[in-house]
């Protein structure tokens, strides 16, 4: 398994990885959804630290590649996610340096079979293989401008589905940065998703998708029934 | 057949127990026979996806008030966190209950894609020990348990030996033990796992393809105790090995 080799970048460190985190509700408007129930059971009160999950290794794909539908699971979910690419050991940084340690952008499809909870979500929801498509090209900050002002779209067979953009962010890349690498060290090539939308549009088989970040291309991926994705 | 990776003399090297008259040492792949303590030791082999478990035996569930499952509680961890034998583990100043968990470590050596129970041990390398600390402070009811509690730096030691897996019966039924400054605090035996290694990789096998060097921390049994700057946590499992870590405060990392 080398991952995501079709996606070459000619920034430091000018290779991925495998290493994926994503973000939990790191969008207000994504928050703001889940209403009072934050201080409900079982989550009793709103997330202080950020919250992050991991995507393994397994759940990688490229630009073009098949994802398989699940049987059990009529509908995906497709969140799209602004993905920061680590360029250097990050540890313990501040906000104001975070962003020098960070070799460029990329889109990230955070796919998941849909599900209410928060509290204590199956990893098979978020870890089945194919699950993290990630393309289709890597473009240095320098050419990316406000990373918090970049438009998201994502078709599903030609028809915009969603609309969105890195406006409303509750902790922008370099707080993220500052926040996780106080506990966790980020290597080169390491993905940190940003956070996924309210509102990730669902996909089901015999569809394509194509997730657009403003400045970061395209990544487009077709979904198909696990019955016909087997080998 | 057991073996361990450490990093001696500027290079990293595979070694094996050497007993002679001067006692239990290493013999590294080139022949050199070295001190225990003249090497660091690293994960004994290259890592891939953690996949960890939590509450898999009945005791340490009921210790935590969680009813039985239908289902084993998966989470995943990253490889940042991970450290060899004999390493030192941060224990931050603001933690008021940080806890050791020994577990039995599968290694996988086959990759495993929809195995059924009957086939599952085939694809087993082996196994090793895994100290998977936990800081319950920073616990919250999102995503549990959350990375910050269960996915820090120096928070996941291996080792010190990959031992084969037709060197031991299957599925393992070990006796295993934690010693902090030489006082038993935890026991348990691996034959009491909720959900037995046969029926993890059938069950995770079933949607995620497991690839060699993916690892399954099979989940602590009860007897998790505070642990302090200065103390010496050893993990055993009979037939595996005797994993030892340190716990260290925030001084030793640079963090006023």
């Amino acid at each position: 398994m080398a991952p995501l080799t079709s996606v070459p970048f000619d920034v430091a460190p000018f290779r991925f990885s495998g290493t994926v985190y994503g973000t939990l509700l790191n969008h207000r408007d994504a928050l703001d959804a889940l209403g009072a129930s934050i201080h409900e059971a079982p989550y009793k009160a709103p997330p202080k630290s950020v919250v992050l999950y991991l995507k393994p290794r397994n759940t990688l794909a490229g630009p073009g590649d098949v994802v398989a539908v699940p049987s059990d699971a009529p509908e995906l979910e497709l969140g799209p996610s602004l993905g920061l690419v680590i360029g250097r050991t990050t540890c313990r940084v501040s906000e104001a340096q975070a962003l020098d340690h960070v070799a460029g952008c990329v889109i990230v499809a955070d796919i998941g079979v849909p599900h209410a909870s928060f509290y204590r979500p199956q990893v098979r929801f978020k870890a089945r293989d194919g699950f993290c498509p990630i393309g289709p090209r890597v473009v240095g900050l320098a050419d990316l401008g406000d990373l918090g002002q970049l438009g998201i779209r994502v078709h599903v067979d030609g028809q915009l589905v969603h609309e969105s953009s890195t406006a409303g962010w509750i902790r922008s890349p370099a707080r993220l940065l500052a926040e996780v690498t106080d506990f966790m060290t980020l290597a080169p090539g390491d993905v940190l998703m940003t956070g996924v939308p309210h509102g990730a549009p669902r996909v089901r088989a015999g569809q394509r998708s194509v997730v657009e970040i403003k400045g970061l291309g395209r990544l487009e991926n077709r979904f198909v029934a696990m019955a016909e994705a087997e080998p | 057949m057991k073996r361990a990776r450490v990093a001696y003399a500027g290079a990293v090297h595979e070694a094996t127990p050497h007993h002679d008259a001067g006692g239990a040492r290493l013999r590294l792949a080139d022949g050199r026979i070295v001190a225990e303590d003249a090497v660091v030791w690293l994960p004994p082999f290259e890592v891939g996806t953690v996949v960890a478990l939590g509450l898999n035996y009945a005791d340490h569930a009921k210790e935590l008030a969680f009813n039985a499952q239908q289902e084993p509680l998966v989470f995943l961890k990253g490889p940042g966190a991970l450290i060899g034998h004999r390493g030192q583990t941060r224990r931050p100043a603001d933690a008021t209950f940080m806890h050791y968990e020994c577990e039995l470590a599968v290694v996988i050596g086959r990759t495993a894609r929809q195995v059924s129970r009957a086939d599952a041990m085939d694809h087993v390398a082996g196994y090793t020990v895994a100290n998977d600390y936990a800081i319950r402070d920073y616990l919250e009811n999102w995503y549990r348990p959350n990375l910050r509690v269960k996915n820090r730096d120096t928070g996941t030691v291996l080792g010190p030996w990959l031992v084969d897996a037709g060197d031991i019966d299957a599925p393992p039924a070990l006796d295993l033990r934690t010693l902090v400054n030489g006082v038993v605090t935890q026991r348990g035996n691996t034959r009491d796992l909720v959900f037995d290694i046969p029926f993890l990789i059938e069950y995770l096998s079933g949607f995620m393809t497991l690839a060699p060097g993916d690892v399954i921390l099979t989940g602590t049994p009860e007897g998790v105790v505070d642990v302090r700057p200065g103390d010496e946590v050893v993990c055993e499992i009979d037939g595996i090995g005797r994993l030892v870590n340190t716990i260290v405060d925030d001084a030793v990392f640079g963090r006023a």
